[in-house]
């Protein structure tokens, strides 16, 4: 599990190192930067840290050996996913009715590319979480709950990097 | 948890799970193994078959260089496209369809349990599918190349922004075709990887201590290591490179606000440890080969172990040497001076080990340790032209001239198919329980070794001379088309197609071997380690009983003893 995580931080660090530099060469992509909606993100960031305390509320459910409890909180957790998912695709669409897309300039790329691999990184954490909740419901594979739940971390620290680069900084 | 208590879990699964308490079909058993060594041979026989396709391109763009013009048997007249679109997949396809799967999958997942006394790897499911992801990205880079436009030609470094468009690239499918082949490829080695590392740390026979792993497990997992640690830049740069060539975005575009020097270092970032997680497999494997038919005792263990990791840590700062001519700051350009000039010393003290083995050993010429002995040698030359290219004033001059390509075949051919060599002919024993034809081994490693010395030597003159590598026709500029440089290239390609045609030697013994060879003990080499205790081949499982470890895997000629070797397994008395 942690050579996953491992694998998966160098990725992202290669994207955001790229951000950096190039957010440091281009003075104009603080204009671009400011037309973000910072109180979507800021929701969100909220959205996340909550689920993420359902995983560790799920974690220990699970060392205590209630797999039906367990189960509940991770539905909770996918919960906490799913409301994340909708806040950004107001977002999005927003965005994309100013007229604000994928080709319109290199810091609306890197905003678009970030966060959709970030948002497909959280709807493979929901699929997982499913998964294991089905499991934990029956009492079964109650170490997985472990698992998830640290991939579900992994995920909101790499929102957590995310969100003061991209939506804070001007 | 400890590994007594892992191996009561494994025995544990074993005995409900999907080891052979049933005849299997066809189907599971070669098609859908879960059975490591199956894994590996796919991996392997993959690996080898994209290595001829790789070899046959060679061909074809070497008949190019020496004659152009004039129609390739085989190929017909060669397009400047397609000329292009080979150079690119041949390195691509040689670097990670080949060299990657031979020498860290196939070796790695054969040699891994049966080296560390175990009966599998620990995810065999992961394993299997890791192994079809490759076998998916090998047959997408194939038909990349037949795509309408044409295979993807902007070389296998893929620069942008020739990269990152179709109105530079002129190849609509082939480019995005060829960046999803290679991602997937990535993921397929992330998750076999996960299985190696994991394998090796938690699953080793009981009394197996950290410095009694074969040399050859260490390269393999600190390649793995190196790779995943590196290649995470890369994957976030294809994804804007894919965007780049789909949606129309610019991140490596300076046309549309990018940056193209910025995928030179997110890819050499990763691809200069890439040559260290290749080169470091192959070390392991010559040290396996040279301790057992030295019969001596490996030189310096620790050392090998520690510069390995020393080579593991500088290859991540060394990538900018790549950039030289790119336009960076001169001071930049120093530090990686001396980093890139820095790395040569670990190399180059495991190589001067390696001759230490040797001395004074009772040295057994077989088909591999011939092979072991060829791969220091001719790897020596390709790390000693290396320091001319580190040196960033001698590599402006040198930049991207066949100096380069011969420098790089110097250490890339002893390392993917020299040391591969070295390993088939020694483990070929244990993977088919016969032994392969020693007097047409010894042809071929002349066949293979001799002119594999006509090829590049010349280049490295016609290189300092000035031959461009891309260029598709040298003969259209004048200063090139002396009478000496062109017989010199004449001269490297009769030396390729020579190589080439030894290699039929090999196929033939190969597979002759593999049906029709004298049966092979279980240990035909007298060797130590512990895939020598199971039988050849190896049932599902591996070892009858699980072995025991007592001691380091190259306790050869021990003072006292009366056998020269000192199996692992064996306790001491």
């Amino acid at each position: 599990m942690w050579w996953v995580l491992g694998s998966e931080i160098v990725i992202f660090g290669g994207l955001l190192a790229c951000y950096l530099m190039m957010r440091l060469m281009y003075d104009s992509w603080s204009d671009a930067a400011s037309h973000t909606n910072t109180v979507a993100g800021a929701i969100n960031t909220f959205i996340l840290l909550t689920s993420s305390l359902f995983a560790v509320l799920a974690h220990n459910a699970a060392e205590r050996g209630k797999g039906p409890l367990a189960a509940l909180y991770l539905l909770l957790t996918i919960g906490g996913g799913l409301n994340f998912l909708v806040v950004k695709a107001i977002e999005w669409t927003n965005e994309i009715k100013h007229g604000y897309t994928i080709t319109t300039n290199t810091f609306w790329s890197f905003y678009y590319t970030a966060c959709g691999l970030h948002a497909m990184h959280v709807i493979a954490g929901m699929t997982a979480m499913g998964i294991v909740a089905v499991g934990a419901l029956r009492g079964k594979h109650l170490p997985r709950v472990e698992y998830v739940g640290l991939y579900w971390h992994f995920v909101d620290i790499v929102w957590i990097f995310l969100f003061p680069l991209i939506y804070i900084a001007k | 948890m400890s590994t007594h208590a892992h191996r009561a879990a494994a025995s544990d699964h074993e005995a409900h799970g999907h080891h052979d308490h049933h005849e299997m079909s066809f189907w599971e058993k070669y098609v859908f193994p879960l059975d490591h060594k199956m894994i590996g041979m796919q991996y392997f026989f993959t690996g080898v078959a994209m290595g001829v396709i790789g070899a046959l391109m060679s061909y074809a763009f070497r008949m190019q260089m020496a004659f152009p013009g004039k129609a390739v048997p085989l190929f017909g007249l060669i397009t400047p496209e397609f000329y292009n679109s080979m150079v690119t997949n041949h390195g691509s396809i040689m670097i990670f369809w080949f060299a990657m799967p031979v020498l860290i999958a196939a070796f790695g997942n054969f040699l891994i349990p049966l080296m560390c006394g175990c009966d599998d790897m620990v995810f065999p499911k992961i394993n299997r599918l890791s192994y079809q992801i490759f076998l998916l990205s090998a047959i997408i880079l194939l038909v990349s190349i037949f795509m309408p436009g044409g295979g993807f030609g902007s070389a296998w470094t893929s620069y942008p922004p020739l990269s990152s468009s179709a109105t530079y690239n002129q190849t609509p499918y082939g480019a995005p075709m060829w960046l999803l082949a290679v991602a997937l490829e990535f993921v397929a080695f992330l998750l076999g990887g996960i299985n190696f590392i994991t394998t090796l740390m938690n699953s080793r026979a009981p009394g197996m201590k950290m410095y009694d792993i074969p040399v050859v497990l260490w390269m393999i997992v600190i390649a793995s290591i190196l790779f995943m640690a590196s290649v995470g830049p890369l994957i976030a740069g294809a994804v804007m490179l894919f965007f780049d060539q789909t949606m129309g975005t610019g991140f490596f575009d300076p046309a549309r606000g990018g940056d193209p020097v910025l995928w030179q270092h997110l890819f050499w970032f990763f691809g200069h440890p890439e040559v260290y997680v290749v080169l470091l497999p192959a070390m392991g494997i010559v040290a396996e080969v040279l301790a057992t038919f030295a019969r001596k005792k490996l030189f310096g263990y620790k050392t090998i172990l520690w510069t390995a990791i020393a080579t593991g840590v500088l290859s991540f700062v060394v990538w900018a040497h790549h950039q030289f001519v790119a336009g960076i700051d001169p001071r930049m350009a120093n530090i990686f001076t001396v980093t890139t000039l820095l790395i040569s010393v670990p190399v180059t003290e495991m190589l001067f080990v390696y001759i230490a083995t040797l001395y004074g050993g009772s040295i057994q010429l077989t088909t591999p340790m011939l092979f072991a002995i060829a791969f220091v040698a001719e790897f020596l030359i390709g790390g000693v032209t290396g320091i001319y290219l580190g040196a960033s004033g001698a590599d402006i001059y040198f930049h991207d001239t066949y100096f380069v390509l011969a420098h790089f075949h110097y250490t890339f051919i002893p390392i993917a198919v020299i040391a591969v060599f070295a390993g088939v002919y020694y483990w070929f024993p244990k993977m088919f329980g016969r032994m392969m034809n020693d007097f047409w081994g010894k042809v071929h490693f002349w066949g293979t070794a001799v002119p594999f010395n006509g090829i590049f030597l010349p280049l490295f003159y016609t290189g300092a001379a000035g031959d461009h590598r891309r260029s598709f026709d040298l003969l259209n500029f004048p200063e090139m088309n002396q009478p000496a440089l062109i017989f010199a290239r004449q001269f490297a390609t009769v030396s390729l197609l020579v190589m080439l045609g030894f290699q039929v030697i090999f196929f033939i013994n190969f597979f002759y071997s593999m049906f029709r060879g004298r049966k092979a003990g279980a240990n035909p080499w007298n060797a130590n380690t512990l895939e020598w205790v199971a039988p050849s081949p190896p049932p599902h499982g591996n070892f009858a009983e699980l072995p025991n470890c007592y001691r380091g895997p190259y306790e050869y000629s021990v003072p006292g003893r009366s056998s020269d070797f000192w199996p692992q397994n064996e306790p001491a008395n």
